[in-house]
């Protein structure tokens, strides 16, 4: 599962909009992140901020 | 119970411009319409650069100087060296001409559709679609922690680019990366900007495959930001860290007193906009303009169409797929031809090479732009760079 730095997160909801699976959820201030991920890392891709990572 | 009812003739999702125009036409035409909005505070946190074009924006609201920041006349585009073309007004799309601030505008679209009648609900959710014999009849929702069920006739989705009311019910919104414009603004104050013009930087530094925009907000203030193509974003450096480059070398001694980040559709619209009981508006079906991220115009739009086919529908006791695609056919033939323009525009200069966008932006200088038509300029550009803008020939000429 994706790594969501939320001290470095502007809750836009960009990671939202390209998960392939619909795993992220932006809850107001935070992003909720489900089992469905498949750690595909689209939303690593788009981030403006550099908040997401896939864990190694 | 969280709602005055249980049942509702329009439920909207989302209260940005397109659900708050949506929510407006249809209570104003008689409908019972609910409006749900995650946020607690709608409007806030900003997700725009606030440009809009003001004859489009008066079709839909009355401008009111509480909401306006700054008004332009016309935008520079800049090429990678600096050398910069000036385009009117009129000619420079529909993301120039007011810097609006959304905070206040946002709630004052909201504001109107309270009078218009419709009921709103902010800080609640929504989780789920009720789906039954194929059609959308309802939400699941959460208000405070507090779960419940609301029933429609309709359903709209205005859940802008993080939209998940079409998937939940079957249509795929999902952007590939490459299909989304990703991007950071500084709202910067105390900076020398001139309050004229709104500034476009091109160039492969500065914003690879996107742009920098800085768009006047008056007293010494502008939203100056970037976006660029989210597939280029994981690859090396992000909007936030590009964004903090140029302004170390242009505004050194600005001050930042706002972050922004999003993500705009630039994929062109949705091919399929509804399904039985349910209609996408705005970013929720992509209606951004692909090249210039601009959307809350055709938002706007899209919401009202969607009110009025919407409230129709109701009436005649037919809310199916082929009956609400009037809203989408009537929108296509409004906004599609351009978005496919935009689109086909913004593929063939992504590639360019920093060089290739000097020699293009030289090929006009000296030439009054100001006083021609979008068209017209595209056509002078195009037949200047008779090679390089070969393919864009069909479109404009
Ligand atoms: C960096 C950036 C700069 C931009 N600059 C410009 C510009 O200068 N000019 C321009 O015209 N456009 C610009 N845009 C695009 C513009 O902001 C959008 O096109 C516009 O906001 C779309 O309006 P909308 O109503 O469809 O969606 P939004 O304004 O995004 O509203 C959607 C609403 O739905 C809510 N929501 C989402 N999910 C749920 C749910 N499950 N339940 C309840 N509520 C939900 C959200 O909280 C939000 O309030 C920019 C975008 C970005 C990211």
């Amino acid at each position: 599962m994706i790594n969501v730095n939320r001290y470095r997160c502007g809750y836009c909801g960009a990671c939202v909009s390209v998960c392939p699976t619909c795993a992220i959820e932006l809850v107001e201030t935070w992003i909720e992140v489900t089992d469905d991920c498949t750690e595909c890392g689209a939303c690593v891709s788009v981030c403006p901020i550099g908040a997401i990572e896939v864990p190694q | 119970m969280i709602t005055k009812t249980d049942k509702y003739d329009v439920i909207v999702v989302g209260a940005g411009p397109a659900g708050s125009i949506a929510a407006k036409t249809a209570a104003a035409r008689g409908c019972n319409v609910l409006m749900v909005e995650k946020r607690q505070e709608i409007g806030d946190p900003v997700r725009c650069a606030e440009g809009v074009a003001k004859p489009q924006l008066k079709e839909h609201i009355q401008p009111d100087e509480r909401w306006i920041a700054a008004e332009v006349k016309g935008s520079r585009i800049y090429a990678p060296d600096g050398t910069c073309v000036e385009l009117s007004e009129d000619v420079s799309g529909a993301e120039v001409g007011y810097t609006i601030e959304r905070k206040l505008f946002d709630r004052a679209l909201a504001r109107e559709a309270a009078l218009a009648g419709a009921e709103i609900h902010v800080k609640t959710r929504a989780t789920g679609v009720i789906l039954e014999g194929g059609y959308v009849k309802g939400i699941t929702a959460t208000h405070l922690g507090e779960k419940f069920e609301v029933r429609a006739n309709i359903v709209i989705g205005a859940d802008g680019v993080e939209s998940k009311v079409g998937r939940w019910a079957g249509i795929d919104t999902t952007l590939q990366p490459a299909d989304l414009e990703t991007g950071a603004q500084f709202l910067m104050a105390d900076i020398d900007v001139n309050p004229d013009y709104c500034e476009f930087h091109l160039g492969n530094t500065i914003a690879p495959s996107g742009y920098l925009w800085v768009f006047p907000k008056g007293n010494r203030s502008a939203n100056v930001g970037l976006a660029i193509s989210g597939e280029v974003c994981g690859q090396g450096k992000r909007p936030i860290d590009m964004l903090r480059d140029f302004i170390e070398e242009r505004y050194p001694n600005g001050k930042i007193i706002e972050i922004v980040v999003g993500g705009v559709p630039a994929s062109g619209p949705l091919e399929e906009m509804v399904t039985d009981g349910l209609m996408l508006v705005g970013d929720a079906a992509h209606q951004s303009d692909p090249l210039t991220g601009g959307g809350i115009v055709n938002a706007m739009d899209a919401g009202k169409l969607a009110g009025e086919v919407a409230t129709q529908a109701i009436s005649e006791g037919n809310v199916s797929k082929a009956r609400l695609k009037e809203y989408e056919t009537t929108w296509k033939s409004r906004h599609g031809k351009r978005l496919k323009r935009s689109l086909s525009v913004k593929n063939h200069f992504v590639p360019m090479t920093d060089s290739e966008l000097n020699k293009i932006v030289h090929s006009v200088d000296g030439v009054d732009l100001s006083k021609m038509s979008l068209f017209e300029m595209l056509g002078t550009l195009i037949r200047k760079n008779p090679k390089m803008l070969f393919s864009l020939r069909k479109l404009f000429i």
